[in-house]
């Protein structure tokens, strides 16, 4: 069949089945109506189905009191609260194992990556071993791997490992007295019990460790913070402006972490130190003040960082050795350090094969955090297509929202990884 | 063209189902009842080492297809996890829910359920280590506790902590074997469930003497099987089941004697086990329905001895879950 416009263009339309262009918007009009009337009736058979049988519907449930408990909120949460408080609690823990997942998958995946391609044989053995462990092991296997295996084998709260300068000084007074140095040692272990009771401690319920309280006058010291970004990124556009235009370089690296350290010291000092630490205290059954990490959490973002690493450092080997090995040639030829050659001509161009699935990446990680279900996470998914739906028993609205947010936070995914994928983006000319 | 006009007929079925058969003819055409059972607590329903479901939730499921079937072997059983019951039973994937669920007002209504009676009388419970030297439920603030996820006691534990101004934190596992394990290796100080579960669960812990039961009962767990909304006959199926278990082990009817006890004097009994009136066809069964689930699965009294009482590894004293006429609760209709 060949298109009306080969036939001369003719002017004229004929209303007939003949016509491929009428015969098509007729047959795919035919076919919106389908689906919009299969939706329709799908819809209407669910609405028919849920009256029926007297179950609730609509989305009122959100506003009534939730009465379960949360091991994780990074915001305020009590069980009077609502339902729709507890979503926003699931959904910021969801977000959180995420995007911290991702940094740390991402820095493990490019080192380990890197290590692949060493010529070294001893760290290409480790870097291979690693990536087939993690990448063949299911990640619901290595979650409770890390959950039952490890940290469940630490020791209760009564005989948690403490961690802090204390210990290390009391080690090095032993060490001191053992050597004949004994005036030294029981001098450190004076100094080591001036310090109190460690601040940081491990045990079967987390990791507990001091929470900053921040006095009058730690506001100056953000400032300060603040004003080091921006200097820094001051600092950058002119190092690259001398550069190019008299060739010399300048290390914005060192100065920029100096500035980084540096300044808001002396806001601290000026201040006089406005943050004080609320020591955890073995308090009953558990520690009380302090921050709590808790096993569930811990267990899920090692497993899906360690696992999604073993994909990312294949990705990233795939992407190095993609690029000619004229390259690297060129630009040992042009006399830059294999460190250099690596960050400004081979990552460079690597990249644009790394980024689209690396991205596949952050979203397969972001949607296995719903198996922190398994241990008890309290993510999006356990604790409203858990818990919310089933004491609410409003199925088909809990799954759409749920549905809804996961879409949500994967299209923004990539939107961002997009983005920067354009920009890294071979430009043609 | 010929494909457009299968998938209208397609969407015509599906309007079409809307309009049911009724779950007892469902259930008659596929031959088998289909029920929802825990996946595994013994005492309630759990499956021995021959792969045979026993337990008092599972025996009641066998009571209403031998009711149906005259063959208690008739059921198909589908474990489930709390989170998930409610769900199964409400998408018709299974036709009655026997898993030692709490009667609660909201499941009753918002949930579209009815629930047809209460085979269990129960009331939630906590288990600690005898090291921590704890003998009150009043002593647990600050206390972490390993729960259920998807059950009443999740919100009891809410309700129990907040009236007596403590602190906890809750660990919660979608499984009862997760939430078993976690609290065996120290993840929790508490373990929390209704009494009779943290009974048979005891049972299993490593070392059952290091823990201890609390005295506290801190909510009502009324347990018993339950139908979704919108087949009345099927919920009056169900029901009357229940309710002429209870009457049997009321009347002395049992397992044993269920075949003389048919030309017994008394019209109590002729009533129950169909010798008189036309009961069974009110819900559309045969007359002799009562007679045929007690003789294959025995009264009341004596699934309960059977599976969680004195005759089983639990040995649960009965209770609340005498008959009234000896003090308890259990309290059969009169069938008449």
């Amino acid at each position: 069949m060949t298109d009306a416009s080969l036939r001369g263009g003719e002017p004229t339309r004929r209303w007939s089945w003949t016509d491929p262009k009428l015969r098509s918007l007729v047959l795919q009009g035919l076919l919106g109506i389908f689906l919009i009337g299969m939706a329709w009736a799908i819809l209407a058979n669910a609405q028919a189905n849920l009256a029926r049988q007297g179950i609730a519907s609509g989305f009122g449930f959100l506003d009534n009191s939730a009465g379960f408990g949360i091991s994780q909120t990074l915001i305020p949460y009590s069980e009077s609260m609502s339902y729709g408080r507890a979503f926003l609690v699931g959904l910021l823990n969801t977000l959180l194992v995420a995007f911290l997942g991702i940094i740390i998958a991402t820095i493990i995946g490019f080192l380990v990556g890197v290590a692949r391609l060493s010529d070294n044989v001893v760290i290409k053995a480790l870097a291979s071993a690693y990536v087939e462990v993690t990448r063949n092991l299911p990640p619901l296997f290595q979650i409770m791997f890390w959950y039952i295996a490890v940290l469940a084998a630490l020791p209760n709260p009564r005989q948690s490992l403490g961690f802090g300068i204390q210990p290390l000084l009391n080690a090095l007074g032993d060490g001191a007295a053992a050597i004949g140095l004994a005036p030294l040692g029981a001098a450190l272990k004076g100094f080591a019990a001036s310090f109190g009771t460690p601040g940081v401690f491990l045990n079967n319920r987390g990791l507990v460790i001091p929470r900053p309280l921040f006095e009058a006058g730690s506001d100056v010291v953000g400032l300060a913070l603040v004003a080091a970004i921006v200097l820094i990124f001051v600092l950058a556009r002119w190092a690259k402006r001398r550069r190019v235009a008299t060739g010399q370089q300048f290390p914005v690296f060192w100065t920029s972490l100096a500035l980084l350290i540096v300044l808001p010291l002396i806001a601290g000092a000026a201040t006089g130190f406005p943050v004080a630490f609320e020591k955890p205290e073995l308090k009953g059954f558990n520690f009380a003040g302090g921050i709590r990490v808790i096993p569930e959490f811990v267990a899920l973002l090692l497993a899906l960082s360690i696992y999604t690493a073993g994909f990312i450092a294949e990705i990233v080997r795939a992407g190095i050795v993609s690029v000619s090995k004229g390259q690297t040639e060129a630009a040992a030829s042009l006399g830059l350090k294999p460190g250099l050659t690596m960050r400004l001509v081979v990552i460079p161009q690597a990249m644009r094969v790394i980024i689209p699935p690396l991205t596949s990446q952050y979203l397969n990680l972001t949607k296995n955090s719903t198996l922190g279900v398994a241990v008890g996470y309290p993510d999006l998914f356990a604790i409203f297509a858990g818990t919310t739906l089933n004491q609410t028993g409003q199925a088909i609205e809990i799954i759409a929202i749920t549905m809804a947010v996961y879409l949500t936070i994967s299209i923004l995914t990539t939107i961002v990884m997009n983005w920067y994928n354009r920009r890294v983006a071979l430009v043609e000319r | 063209m010929k494909r457009i006009l299968i998938a209208a007929a397609g969407v015509l079925a599906l309007s079409a189902g809307v309009a049911k058969a009724t779950t007892l003819d469902d259930v008659k055409a596929r031959g088998a009842l289909n029920c929802g059972v825990t996946q595994g607590l013994p005492g309630f329903s759990s499956p021995d080492d021959k792969g045979n479901w026993t337990g008092i939730d599972v025996d009641f499921c066998r009571a209403v297809a031998a009711a149906i079937f005259n063959d208690a072997n008739k059921v198909r059983f589908t474990p489930l996890s709390a989170k998930d019951r409610f769900t199964a039973l409400q998408s018709g994937a299974i036709d009655v829910l026997s898993r030692n669920t709490t009667w609660t007002m909201s499941r009753d209504t918002t949930l579209g359920f009815n629930f047809a009676g209460v085979m269990y009388y129960d009331g939630q419970g906590f288990m600690v280590r005898k090291s921590l030297n704890i003998k009150s439920a009043k002593e647990l603030n600050g206390a972490s506790i390993c729960v259920q996820t998807g059950t009443t006691h999740e919100l009891n534990l809410g309700d129990y902590f907040r009236a007596n101004n403590m602190k906890y934190e809750v660990i919660a596992f979608s499984t009862i074997d997760e939430t078993v394990k976690a609290y065996d290796s120290g993840r929790c100080d508490v373990f929390t469930s209704d009494q009779s579960q943290i009974y048979a669960i005891k049972l299993k812990l490593t070392n059952a003497g290091d823990h201890i039961v609390l005295p506290e009962v801190i909510s009502k767990e009324p347990l018993g099987p339950l139908v979704r909304h919108g087949d009345d006959q099927w919920f009056d199926l169900i029901k009357w089941t229940y309710y002429a278990l209870l009457n049997a082990e009321e009347l002395g009817v049992t397992q044993k004697n269920a075949d003389q006890e048919v030309n017994s004097a008394n019209p109590e009994v002729k009533r129950l086990l169909g010798s008189d009136g036309k009961f069974g066809e009110g819900i559309g069964l045969s007359n002799d329905w009562a007679l045929r689930a007690v003789k294959q699965v025995g009264n009341y009294g004596e699934i309960f001895d059977r599976n969680v009482g004195p005759n089983s590894p639990l040995g649960i004293q009965r209770g609340l879950n005498k008959l009234w006429t000896q003090g308890g609760l259990q309290y059969g209709m009169p069938i008449r």
